[in-house]
This record gives structure tokens, C-alpha cells and sequence, in this order.
């Protein structure tokens, strides 16, 4: 089994690159205010993957763009808590400020390469203009970067490949071509929000590959958004597990895996087919998560669970505590196993 | 009855025939060329070979996957199984007949008889229409049954499917994505078929709500006896679903059989690919990826051999027969058939050549 993978790259000191703490956001809907995102906290070490995994609506996505500032609003705002990048604040920054830091520093990359590139624009330029932004290049020295760049994400013959538009690449070179503008600028994190589920499996392997070879090159580090737990099986060192707006449990891919402690995450891992594995039945898990606008109150997973729930457990809007090093749950009597060893460590009033 | 004449047909059934079933679909041959234009003037018509000479069986009860890379030709298949489109050549037969001889009367009975599920729950469904008109279409089409009896049919399938009646006055968006999935399946269920082409079920739905889809077609499969033709390039999801596969190949089925004895001793070294590639249930195990060499290569005007030669880690000798032209699928072992070359089987690999 396995413990723990360790991050790569990691110095030995703090090496913290990313701290989001009590992240809140909300929207304004024709059903009143909703939490989309509430109280979300977690540190990203440098050469470290932490996913964020978790249902449709379960907030992933909010909370990455909350992280970047790039809330749609005035629809949603951001309503509390802090999102440190390298000891910054940036929740403090004006927007000129966050411009500049965006893309350079943390950079996100989404679903549909596609959509990332500029169809009409040859891939060369697409990157150029990225390095030109943060490196001031120009010229042949900018068009050796760019080569370099392409040369990296490993696109054979950079050098003739410059002038192609993106349709004339595979998609897994547009993907390449996409991961290349990522991290043209060096960042020291990269939120990727599902970026392969429209992908088969090889050419989701090598994307997969090369995000991992850059970690190991730079000591980036990544949010990983996903709902899939082979990505986070072959990809994270630890996860986080969202329902209705909260992070759930948090621990090591190891700890969530052979020894999660909330009834969700164990649900939500089992009702996966193995691909090792022949299974006679997949346990699956019913209903669908709660609307935002009708949350029940107290614990959220409380009307979708088959654990005896008692009115009174239900209403308790469970903490989310750390109850052994690295590992946090949010604890209810119901849902989570061995709840009375741990008892002591919530204050239910 | 179907003609099955050559001998070269007999040694093409694939998987999916134990000898005690008796086949509800027999494909055999099948291609689809798309003609396209490449050039100007004079150059001799391109074709795009979406599916080139592709046979299986599927039998009542059973699901046949289909599996390979985007583009490989699997989504074609499925459509002219469903006769949206027509094949350049082979034949599709049902219940013993061939569709692109069937009278009328046979033509009826097949489109009854044979339904699909799609990809996109959201896409397939007309907004505009309430779930009780989309999932009575195919019985007022039909044109058998009172409105009322309609009525009661189509209560009667969304309790099957795991919706209520009630529901049947809403409009599609008011549902969540797996709930649309389940109109879906209730619509293709109405007539009462006896084969649903899948594809790619589940992909669009989140992991709970796949597994509580993958769980109800396996039950309405048992329930009724339902064949299955399932397309998917999840390798989990076949696994857990399907009886028999193929995996497929720019058009080309390189091995078919039994799904449990593919997955547990692959063949070709393509399956092994893509098994390698396949993400892992649990971050303990952790595979060694087999990288292809090459790209996938164009299916306009592929190689006359073996379409893997160019994909192949193992060394090919330009002279050999299999360079030249296709090889056919061998029964390896009792309901296992692969492509065989010296190039394409995972046991040519020799020991300096691994990973
Ligand atoms: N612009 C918006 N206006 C109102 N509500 C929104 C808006 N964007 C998101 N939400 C709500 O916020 C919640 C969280 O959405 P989010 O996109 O973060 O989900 P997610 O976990 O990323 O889901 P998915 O897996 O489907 O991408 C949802 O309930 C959604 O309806
Ligand atoms: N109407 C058409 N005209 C020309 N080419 C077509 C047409 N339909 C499909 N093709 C081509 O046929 C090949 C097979 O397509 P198909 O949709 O069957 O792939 P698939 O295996 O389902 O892929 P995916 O996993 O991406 O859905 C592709 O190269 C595709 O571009
Ligand atoms: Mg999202
Ligand atoms: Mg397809």
C-alpha cells in the first residue's frame, strides 16, 4: 500500500506556494444568494498535485477561479477568507496588480484546448506573445524561446512547426502547444480544471506525462480539478474531496484511498469500475448532490446518505478538523467511521 | 436466411458466438470509405476508411464494446448499425436477415427492435418537447397504441428507468444530467427492443451518477434479455460491462473475444497499449506505459498491410506478406482472435524489448 508519495523537488524548508484560507464566495441567483464556495482551506507545497475532486456543482471550479479572481461578476463575488501565492495576498491586490500575477505567477489551464487557442493565430505567435509578456523578448532572441518552449512540451521539429495553425496539429499537440503557453511564464502554480476529460486514453496519458514532467523540471505546483479517480490515483499527492461548496475530507492520495474516513469519499471511490478487476456488481451511490439554493441545513450529505441520521445529528453543521497529522474530515456522528474516537476534537454547541 | 457462403467468412466470427447463443446481430465485412477530395484535377479519388472490413456477432443478453482511439471508427459503426448511413460494403444481419434486403414488413420490425442511447444527454433531447412526448414518440410513430395506452406505456418505463410518472409533464431542463441520460434510455426502451446501440453512455455524467446508469442497463439487460453494441473508451467501463470486445484500430478490428481473457492476457501489443495507458483504480499500482512509437497515422488511403505497421515497436520487414496486404484476424485461442504479423503480438516481443 501506499503511504505516501512525496512531492518532488521540495526543499527542505516551508515550501508553501499556495495557501487558500476560509475562501467564501457567493452568487446572486433569481433564488437568492448562494454559497458556491464556503470555507475553503488548503496549502499547495511547491512540486506538489492536490486534487479537488467531487460531484457536478460541488464547487471545484468556483473556487479555482476565486483563486485567480476571474469570479464572473457582479453575479459572484468573493465574500471572505485569504488566498496567499508566495506569502502574497492576492485577494489584496487592485487589478492591475492581479493582471500581472495572473499568468505569470499562477496560470490555469482548462478543459478544451481548442478554446484555448486562437484558431486563426499560428501556434508560434500564440507562445511568442506569452514569453514576450513575461520575459520582454523580442525578435530572434523571442523566437529562439519560443522554439525552446515548443521543443520542451516536446513538439517534434519546432523549428518548421512554429507556422502551423492549431488545426493542423493533432490534439495532442495542441494540447502540448497549450501546455507550453502555460508555462512559458514559469509559474510557480498551475490550476488545471479537467483539462483531459474530452481526451482518449493515449493522448490523456501523455498529457498526464508531460504536466508531471514539468513538476519535476520546475517544482510547480498544481491544483489538479477532476472527477476522475484514475487521474487522482496516478497523478496526486493529496486530494481534497468537495461537497455542496465544502471540502469534505483532505488527506494523501494513500489516506484517501485505503483509508478514508467519510462515508462520501468511500462512496464516491467505490462506485468506480477497477480496471484490474472483475466486479459482479458496482456499488453506487444514489440520489444526486443538493441544489445550492435549497441546501439542507446542517450537514449537506445528510439527506442522501443510507447512515441512520437522527434529526438532531442532521442539523449540525459538521467542522472540518484535522484529526490526525494531515488528515481532515468533517466530522459527524453518522458519517464518519470511528466518529468516537474523534469526538472530542469538535465543540458542537 | 443469411448467405455465409465463403469459408473465409466462417473463420471470421468473432467473439461474441459461443456456440450455445445464437447471434442476434451478425456483422460481417462491414467498410465504410468516406470518398474525399484531395488535390485538384486528375489525382485518383482519396478515401477516408473509417471502418475496413469489420465482423462480430452480438448475442441476446450480451454487450459487445468497442474500443480504440478517437477517430478509430467506432462512432461508424453504431451508425450503420442503425442504418443512418449506409455501408460501402458488407452486410448487417439481423435475426438471420440481411437489413439491406429486408422487406418492409422486416424493416419495421428491425427499427422496433434495435435503439440507441447517445453520448450527450443534453444534446439528444428535444427542449422543447415535454418527457412524456419524447418518450411516447417512437409509439405514436408507431402508430399501435390509444393515447391512453401510450399514456400508461410511458409511465410504466420511466418507473423502469428509476423516474417517477409524475415527471412525465416536465421539460428536459429540468432535469440533472443523469436524469436526462435516464429519458434516454427510457425512449429507447418504449418499444419493448431487443438490441441498444450505446454510445459512450456514461462519459458526460459525473462517477456517481455513471455508476447508477451502468448499474440500471445492466439490470434492464437481465430483466429483458437485451443485446448490447457499446462503444466506449473507457476501459474500466467495458470491463465491467461488456461480455465480448473488439479493439479496433483505424478501422480495423485488430482483437476480438471474450473480455475477461483480453483483459487478462492481451494479445496484440495495441490492446496492451491502451490497456498501459488506461488510468489506474488505485495510486499503489503503477503501471509501466508502453508508448507506441509513430503517430497515429491518417485513415485517408492507410497502408494496404497491416494498418499497426507503422505503430509497431518491433522491427518490420518491408518483404513480408503482412506488409503488403491485410492481415486477417486468427483465432489465437477458442474465441480469441487477434491480427497476426511478426510485428503485432505482444508475445513476438522479445525480453531486451520491454516498456
Ligand atoms: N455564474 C454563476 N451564477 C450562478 N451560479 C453559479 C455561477 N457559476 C457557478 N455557479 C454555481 O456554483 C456552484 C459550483 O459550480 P462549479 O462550476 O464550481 O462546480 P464544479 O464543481 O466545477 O462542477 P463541474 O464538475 O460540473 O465542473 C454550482 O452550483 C453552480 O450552479
Ligand atoms: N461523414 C463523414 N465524412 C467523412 N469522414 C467521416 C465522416 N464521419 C466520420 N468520419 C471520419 O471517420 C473516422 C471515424 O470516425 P468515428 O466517428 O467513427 O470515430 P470514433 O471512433 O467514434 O471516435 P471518437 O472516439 O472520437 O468518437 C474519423 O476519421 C472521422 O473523421
Ligand atoms: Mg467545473
Ligand atoms: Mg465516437
Amino acid at each position: 500500500m501506499l503511504a505516501h508519495r512525496p512531492a518532488v523537488g521540495v526543499s527542505a524548508v516551508d515550501a508553501t506556494v499556495l495557501e487558500v484560507r476560509n475562501l467564501t464566495t457567493e452568487f446572486t441567483t433569481k433564488w437568492g444568494t448562494v454559497r458556491a464556495v464556503d470555507d475553503v482551506s488548503y496549502s499547495l507545497k511547491r512540486g506538489e498535485t492536490l486534487g479537488i475532486v467531487g460531484e457536478s456543482g460541488s464547487g471545484k471550479s468556483v473556487t479555482a477561479l476565486s483563486i485567480m479572481r476571474l469570479v464572473p461578476s457582479p453575479a459572484g463575488r468573493i465574500v471572505g477568507g485569504e488566498v496567499r501565492l508566495n506569502g502574497r495576498d492576492l485577494l489584496a491586490l487592485s487589478e492591475g496588480e492581479m493582471t500581472g500575477v495572473r499568468g505569470r505567477e499562477i496560470a490555469m489551464i482548462l478543459q478544451d484546448p481548442m478554446q484555448a487557442l486562437n484558431p486563426v493565430l499560428k501556434i508560434g505567435d500564440q507562445v511568442a506573445e506569452t514569453i514576450a509578456i513575461h520575459q520582454g523578448l523580442r525578435g530572434k532572441a523571442l523566437l529562439e524561446k519560443v522554439i525552446e518552449a515548443l521543443r520542451h512540451v516536446r513538439i517534434p521539429a519546432p523549428e518548421a512547426r512554429v507556422k502551423d495553425y492549431p488545426h493542423q496539429l493533432s490534439g495532442g499537440m495542441r494540447q502540448r502547444v497549450v501546455g507550453a503557453i502555460g508555462i512559458a511564464s514559469q509559474p510557480s502554480v498551475i490550476i488545471a480544471d479537467e483539462p483531459t476529460t474530452s481526451l482518449d486514453v493515449t493522448i490523456q496519458a501523455a498529457y498526464l506525462r508531460l504536466l508531471r514532467q514539468l513538476q519535476e523540471e520546475y517544482g510547480l505546483g498544481i491544483v489538479f480539478i477532476t472527477h476522475d479517480f484514475g487521474i487522482v490515483a496516478k497523478m496526486c499527492h493529496r486530494v481534497a474531496v468537495m461537497y455542496a461548496g465544502r471540502i469534505v475530507e483532505m488527506a494523501d492520495v494513500g489516506t484517501i484511498f485505503d483509508s478514508p474516513l467519510h462515508e462520501y469519499t468511500k462512496a464516491l471511490i467505490n462506485s468506480v469500475p477497477p480496471l484490474e478487476a472483475d466486479l459482479e456488481r458496482l456499488p453506487q451511490l444514489d440520489g444526486q448532490p443538493p441544489l445550492l439554493h435549497d441546501l439542507p441545513p446542517g450537514d449537506a450529505f445528510a439527506p442522501r446518505s443510507t447512515l441512520a441520521f437522527t434529526p438532531e445529528d442532521a442539523s449540525v453543521r459538521p467542522e472540518l478538523v484535522e484529526v490526525e497529522p494531515g488528515h481532515w474530515v468533517q466530522l459527524s456522528r453518522p458519517s464518519v467511521a470511528d466518529f468516537d474516537r474523534y469526538a472530542h476534537l469538535v465543540s458542537y454547541g | 436466411m443469411a448467405e455465409l457462403g465463403t469459408t473465409d467468412d466462417v473463420a471470421l466470427r468473432v467473439a461474441g458466438s459461443a456456440a450455445d447463443l445464437d447471434p442476434i446481430i451478425q456483422v460481417r465485412h462491414l467498410r465504410k470509405w468516406y470518398p474525399v477530395q484531395q488535390g485538384f484535377g486528375f489525382a485518383p479519388p482519396s478515401h477516408l476508411k473509417a471502418v475496413d472490413d469489420v465482423s462480430f456477432d452480438v448475442a441476446p443478453g450480451r454487450t459487445f464494446g468497442i474500443v480504440g482511439e478517437s477517430g478509430c471508427g467506432k462512432t461508424t459503426i453504431l451508425k450503420l448499425f442503425l442504418q443512418l448511413e449506409a455501408p460501402t460494403a458488407g452486410q448487417i444481419i439481423f435475426e438471420g436477415e440481411d437489413i439491406a434486403r429486408m422487406t418492409a414488413a422486416g424493416r419495421r420490425r428491425f427499427r422496433r427492435s434495435v435503439q440507441a442511447v447517445f453520448q450527450d444527454p443534453w444534446a439528444s433531447l428535444n427542449p422543447r418537447m415535454r418527457v412524456a412526448d419524447i418518450v411516447g414518440e417512437p409509439l405514436e410513430i408507431a402508430g399501435t397504441m390509444s393515447r391512453r395506452q401510450v399514456r400508461a406505456r410511458v409511465a410504466e418505463v420511466l418507473t423502469e428507468v428509476g423516474l417517477n410518472a409524475y415527471q412525465a409533464n416536465l421539460y428536459p431542463h429540468e432535469f440533472s444530467g443523469g436524469q436526462r441520460q435516464r429519458i434516454g434510455i427510457a425512449r429507447a426502451l418504449v418499444l419493448g427492443p431487443k438490441v441498444i446501440a450505446l454510445d459512450e453512455p456514461v462519459s458526460a455524467l459525473d462517477v456517481s451518477i455513471r455508476a447508477q446508469i451502468l448499474n440500471l442497463l445492466v439490470d434492464l439487460q437481465k430483466q429483458r434479455d437485451l443485446a448490447y453494441l457499446m462503444v466506449s473508451h473507457d476501459l474500466a467501463t467495458v470491463r465491467y460491462m461488456c461480455h465480448d470486445m473488439a479493439v479496433m484500430y483505424l478501422g480495423v478490428v485488430q482483437e476480438a473475444g471474450r473480455v475477461r481473457a483480453i483483459f487478462d492476457k492481451p494479445m496484440h501489443l495495441y490492446t496492451e497499449a491502451l490497456m498501459s495507458a488506461a488510468l489506474p483504480a488505485h495510486p499503489g499500482l503503477v503501471r509501466d506505459e508502453i508508448l507506441l512509437p509513430g503517430e497515429v497515422v491518417s485513415p485517408i488511403d492507410p497502408p494496404a498491410g497491416d494498418v499497426f505497421m507503422t505503430r509497431t515497436p518491433l522491427p518490420v520487414d518491408p518483404n513480408n506478406r503482412w506488409a503488403k496486404e491485410r492481415p486477417p484476424l486468427v483465432e489465437k485461442e477458442p474465441d480469441h482472435w487477434v491480427v497476426e504479423t511478426p510485428w503485432s503480438l505482444t508475445s513476438s516481443r522479445s525480453g531486451s524489448l520491454s516498456g
